[in-house]
């Protein structure tokens, strides 16, 4: 593909990609989070239609209008999100959308056979076709998923992270069907943030940086660590962070000790003081999400314990995690923060209705001035308590989650991904904003994808790799270069 | 190997969303639509139906139609299922739904009229009566609530069973026969009228009224309406979601009991088979009123409407020697076209 170009309104998500994939080799992408790997996947699979740029198969320049003609040129996608249908047999699965046929009569015994044996090519002849596909584990689901891509004689496979559910031995087991069907000559374009894999499996490496292929086509084995990880880092920001305010030495206003959550995270231990603001870095997926949802009470930890100034919080409760003075902006704004239907002012108050309740009755007038005061301080547009908050931009929409917790009045303030889908200008208020929450002595913590936010922002930063807390030290002291080198050199798989 | 870091552009990260655009096309479309689409334009569509049905009626069926008696008689009608309604207000607009409404009120009418609760009644007081079809409105409710919130069962399968298991257990305590109400205050006392205003219809007007305030001025309804619209954002706001999910179906079957007083004063009977089809002439009622079926947005005085075209419409079948058959068939069609309408105006209202 050349020069591929994708535009979503307002946003350019790819702008100039550049990729050639020969036949029989893996090909791996590599990119920090909001890269544009997965968008750059989904033109490749007809999902989305570039806007620019040529799509070259095999010679020919080729539209990819949507996902079938993609699987009609041979181009399969197994997608991060397993897309198996748990209730269907393995057969099933693999023959979804083209089910051997005659007269409209599904052929099961052919679909078996034909099943079975793409299993046994595969090497996993242990898998029965017959099994239904939730009983599987993640690794054998991950091979299902294979033999549907190559039951329609996909000549190229996109895997998107596969690795990311397996476990070392079932990595290996994977990489050898990789080998085996690249000996066939299909190519694969694998994408992983772990590196360890991508030189064990990998042929040539393509970087993706703010959804520009910035290196192409570099030996997967011989290119160094150090080079890798300069090409991906080095993202130009244009916000500017608020300068740090000294953080009173006082007593930790959150602790979290030994906190654990079975297959999430393990052994978070960390204080913030107030007015301090501790940033988690890491990837998608590491755990970051977990471990605020647990501080929240949102999920309950296996074990340790939530301290908040001094009192030990009840833990798997959302309702105690308020009263302590917990507040939570979640990373989902649309589907975990707001209720879209509602006005700005009931979504601001939700938290707070008990401030507004006299004897059960509303004290509405109360929370529009109340909502209406907090908009005008936040600079919230288009103005109206009553307006509905889905109306709202992305920027627009943070600040009233904001306004939700600054309503309530919180000790600590949990930030998952709070400038996702926020433009630029917004974003520095928003940063602003929680410095000013710091110097009324509110403890924070942000978790973000982008580190240099994460470094900016943050006094201390915490770096998360492999659910558990891999660095901790003061954010001028780490730059970008140094925290992906700490995720990406995490225990290999 | 040297690669130029300067080469880089950064992104145009604008936003997704314009931060205009809401206001912009807000002001090309008109007042009128966008009063429409609001809830007191919804709610005048409602009125609109009920004018054209009470002019249908008055056409076909004259002076028997429009006599205060004959208003009376409708308002009488559609009373019960009303006080039932506006507790189904509430369920939907918490994004529930509950099937076991009729049933409900079956068992609360036959419990309430058992020769031992007309025993107790005869020996202290009729209220017993009423309390017993309360505590057991109140009863069912409770787990129906605690299935759905605490045991996680869909709503529509846990009063699915409440549905065959309440009705079952009215007729086994009924034995399948119809229990006289022999208490002459009960009758008197809901059976009469207040200033020639039948004490059931004071009822449904009372209930109404106390539903809206509930819905629209308390803590209550707000939550209600938080968790239909977005439960795991009401989760994270510290809501109490599956605590407050419980009060709203202990809520409709306090109204189920209601009811049951109701239909008992109405027809001095308790029965298994009061209250048939309850559930879907009181989610009928709701949807047409203008509740979500998804939750988050309700109207109690579309819901009240919504009764109201229901019953004058069988009242002026019945005028007009329809029969029942032809009744369902006319409900049918206005259920699908009140729907497709509120689609229409809920499409027009969001883009």
């Amino acid at each position: 593909m050349t020069d591929v170009v994708k535009r979503f309104p307002g946003v350019v998500a790819l702008g100039g990609v550049d990729l050639t994939v020969e036949q029989g080799e893996v090909h791996c992408l590599l990119g920090q989070n909001g890269a544009g790997k997965s968008t750059l996947i989904k033109v490749l699979a007809g999902v989305h239609r570039a806007d620019e740029g040529t799509v070259e198969w095999r010679g020919e320049a080729v539209g990819l209008p949507d996902p079938q003609a993609a699987m009609d040129l041979g181009i399969a996608t197994m997608y991060q999100e397993l897309d198996l249908v748990d209730g269907l047999t393995v057969a099933e699965n693999i023959f979804l959308g083209h089910e051997p046929s005659r007269a409209g009569f599904s052929q099961r015994a052919t679909a078996r056979r034909a099943a079975a044996g793409l299993l046994a090519e595969l090497g996993h002849p242990e898998i029965t076709p017959t099994t239904e596909v939730g009983a599987l584990s993640a690794a054998a689901q991950q091979i299902v998923s294979m033999a549907r891509a190559l039951s329609r004689d996909a000549r190229l496979i996109i895997m998107d992270e596969p690795s990311a559910v397996l476990d070392a031995g079932e990595v290996e087991q994977f990489f050898a069907v990789i080998r085996e069907i690249t000996a066939r000559d299909v190519a694969v374009i694998y994408i992983s943030h772990r590196l360890e894999e991508i030189r064990e499996i990998g042929d040539r490496v393509t970087v993706l940086k703010d959804g520009k292929t910035v290196s192409t086509a570099m030996d997967a084995k011989t290119t160094s660590t150090q080079d890798l990880i300069r090409l991906m880092t080095g993202r130009s920001i244009e916000y500017v962070f608020p300068r740090r305010s000294p953080v009173a030495g006082a007593e930790p206003m959150l602790r979290i000790e030994n906190l654990s959550q079975k297959g999430e995270f393990a052994d978070i231990s960390f204080q913030v003081r107030p007015g301090e603001v501790v940033g988690l870095a890491g990837l998608v997926g590491s755990g970051r999400t977990e471990i605020v949802e647990a501080i929240f009470g949102a999920t309950r930890a296996t074990s340790g314990t939530v301290t908040v100034d001094g009192r030990t919080v009840r833990p798997g409760s959302v309702p105690a995690a308020v009263a302590a003075g917990i507040g939570l902006c979640p990373e989902e704004r649309k589907s975990q923060a707001l209720v879209l239907q509602a006005s700005l002012a009931a979504n601001i108050s939700l938290a707070s209705l008990a401030k507004f309740s006299r004897a059960g009755l509303l004290d509405r007038h109360g929370e529009t001035r109340a909502a209406e005061a907090l908009l005008d301080s936040l600079d919230v547009r288009p103005r109206g308590a009553h307006r509905e908050s889905r109306t709202l931009s992305g920027g627009n929409q943070q600040k009233v989650v904001l306004a939700r917790w600054l309503l309530r009045g919180c000790k600590v303030l949990l930030l998952d991904e709070p400038t996702r889908g926020v433009d630029v200008g917004a974003r520095s208020e928003i940063y602003g904003l929680i410095r000013e929450l710091t110097d009324q002595g509110v403890a924070v913590v942000v978790v973000s994808s982008e580190i240099p936010e994460v470094l900016g922002l943050s006094d201390r930063v915490l770096v998360i790799a492999d659910r558990t807390i891999r660095h901790e030290g003061p954010a001028d002291e780490l730059d970008e270069h140094a925290v992906l080198d700490i995720i990406l050199k995490g225990d290999a798989a | 190997m040297s690669f130029d870091l300067t080469k880089a552009e950064t992104p145009k990260a604008d936003d997704a969303e314009t931060e205009t655009a809401p206001e912009e096309s807000a002001a090309r479309r008109g007042g009128l639509v966008d009063f429409l689409s609001g809830p007191a334009g919804r709610n005048l569509g409602l009125v609109l139906a009920l004018v054209l049905l009470i002019i249908v009626g008055i056409l076909t069926g004259g002076e028997r139609f429009a006599s205060t008696d004959n208003a009376l008689t409708i308002l009488r009608l559609g009373s019960v299922i009303g006080v039932v309604s506006v507790g189904m207000t509430f369920v939907i607009a918490g994004e529930g739904i509950d099937l076991s409404v009729g049933a409900i009120v079956a068992l609360c009418s036959v419990w309430a009229t058992t020769i031992a609760t007309q025993t107790m009644a005869a020996d202290y007081h009729w209220s017993v009566m009423v309390f017993v079809a309360l505590a057991v409105g109140a009863g069912c409710g409770l787990v129906n609530g605690v299935l759905i919130a605490y045991g996680r069962i869909a709503p529509f399968i846990a009063t699915l069973a409440m549905l065959a298991a309440a009705r079952g257990l009215a007729e086994i305590i009924a034995k399948r026969r119809t229990q006289i109400i022999r208490e002459r205050g009960f009758v008197d006392f809901f059976g009469g009228s207040v200033a020639g205003v039948p004490v059931l219809v004071i009822m449904f007007a009372a209930v109404a009224a106390a539903g809206w305030v509930l819905l629209n001025r308390t803590t209550f309804g707000r939550r209600t309406l938080a968790i239909g619209g977005n439960p795991e954002a009401a989760r994270l706001a510290g809501i109490r979601v599956q605590r407050h999910t419980m009060y709203l179906y202990i809520l409709l079957g306090l109204a189920c009991g209601i009811a049951a007083v109701m239909l008992m004063a109405r027809t001095t009977t308790g029965t298994s088979t009061h209250g048939t089809l309850y559930e879907l002439d009181a989610i009928a009622a709701v949807v047409i009123g203008g509740t979500l079926l998804s939750g988050g947005r309700a109207t109690l005085v579309g819901t009240v409407l919504g009764v109201l075209i229901f019953t004058t419409l069988t009242n002026v079948f019945t005028l007009n020697n329809l029969d029942t058959s032809t009744q369902a068939v006319a409900k049918g069609a206005i259920i699908v076209a009140a729907v497709l309408l509120q689609q229409r105006v809920a499409r027009t209202g969001s883009t």
